[in-house]
């Protein structure tokens, strides 16, 4: 009994997951493009030259991403051989995305981000119950100048 | 207020400046959601109810920081960190810190 529902979890969890994964990394692919005008770095100081500055605010973004029934089963398989956990890397990297992309579409009138910061956190809930999820946090300072008249 | 994460903000200069200030929260969702969210663990994806619970509780530290800095008389915070950390289970806690200063 017990392995079918392991079975059918590792089925769903497979079938589900790559199907979102998939979706989420077109949709992810499409959006950054809309978005690549903007530019956004990590230095402390605007790059180039840039117009008189009339305002600037914090932005973030956020998200919390888990990884399906499979890969955290595969993961874990890993875990006994070491290596690189691609199951793993996927998660964070759609996250990180997703995150950067959260926070570009909350200040579209922006003409430079600055000073970006990425932190993530994982929220597990304890040892028995996992929950194998990440938390991104990315957040900057938006630039908006007078436009050139 | 003007809120940057930067160490000065453009266009302004920096006349005094008023020390650190912090905000923090520690914030849980009920059972019901985690339940939700342990069932959506076995698909995979995003987890809405934590992804608004984590901004809830960022706004909420942010606007205690803000509080914080207007006591002290501060017109700005500038070089603003956040910090998360989870606290217990199903709990976490936002940090957010940064120093309060008057600009013109």
């Amino acid at each position: 009994m017990e392995l079918i529902v392991f079975i059918t979890l590792l089925g769903l969890g497979y079938f589900f997951g790559r199907l979102a994964e998939k979706r989420h990394f077109k949709s992810t692919h499409d959006r950054e493009k809309l978005h690549l005008r903007l530019p956004t770095t990590s230095l402390k100081r605007p790059m180039g030259t840039l117009p008189p500055v009339t305002e600037s605010s914090l932005v973030s973004g956020n998200v919390v991403i888990s990884v399906d029934y499979c890969k955290r089963i595969l993961a874990g398989l890993r875990n006994i051989f070491g290596g690189q956990v691609s199951a793993y890397e996927t998660l964070v990297d759609r996250a990180r995305r997703e995150a950067i992309l959260r926070m570009k579409e909350s200040c579209p009138t922006a003409t430079q981000l600055i000073n970006l910061r990425i932190e993530t956190s994982s929220i597990s809930k304890g040892a028995k119950q996992q929950i194998g999820s990440v938390e991104v946090l990315a957040y900057a300072t938006a630039l908006y100048c007078r436009p050139e008249a | 207020m003007f809120l940057t994460n930067t160490e000065d903000i453009p266009g302004k200069t920096i006349q005094v400046c008023k020390g650190v200030v912090s905000g923090s929260t520690v914030r849980a969702k009920h059972a019901g959601r985690d339940i939700m969210a342990s069932i959506k663990n076995i698909f995979g994806g995003e987890l809405v109810a934590y992804t608004e619970l984590l901004s809830e509780s960022r706004d909420e530290a942010i606007s205690r920081m803000k509080q914080e800095a207007q006591e002290l008389g501060a017109n700005a915070i500038v070089n603003v960190r956040f910090s998360t950390s989870s606290v217990a289970a199903g709990a976490a806690e936002i940090y957010v810190y940064g120093t309060a200063v008057v600009v013109k």
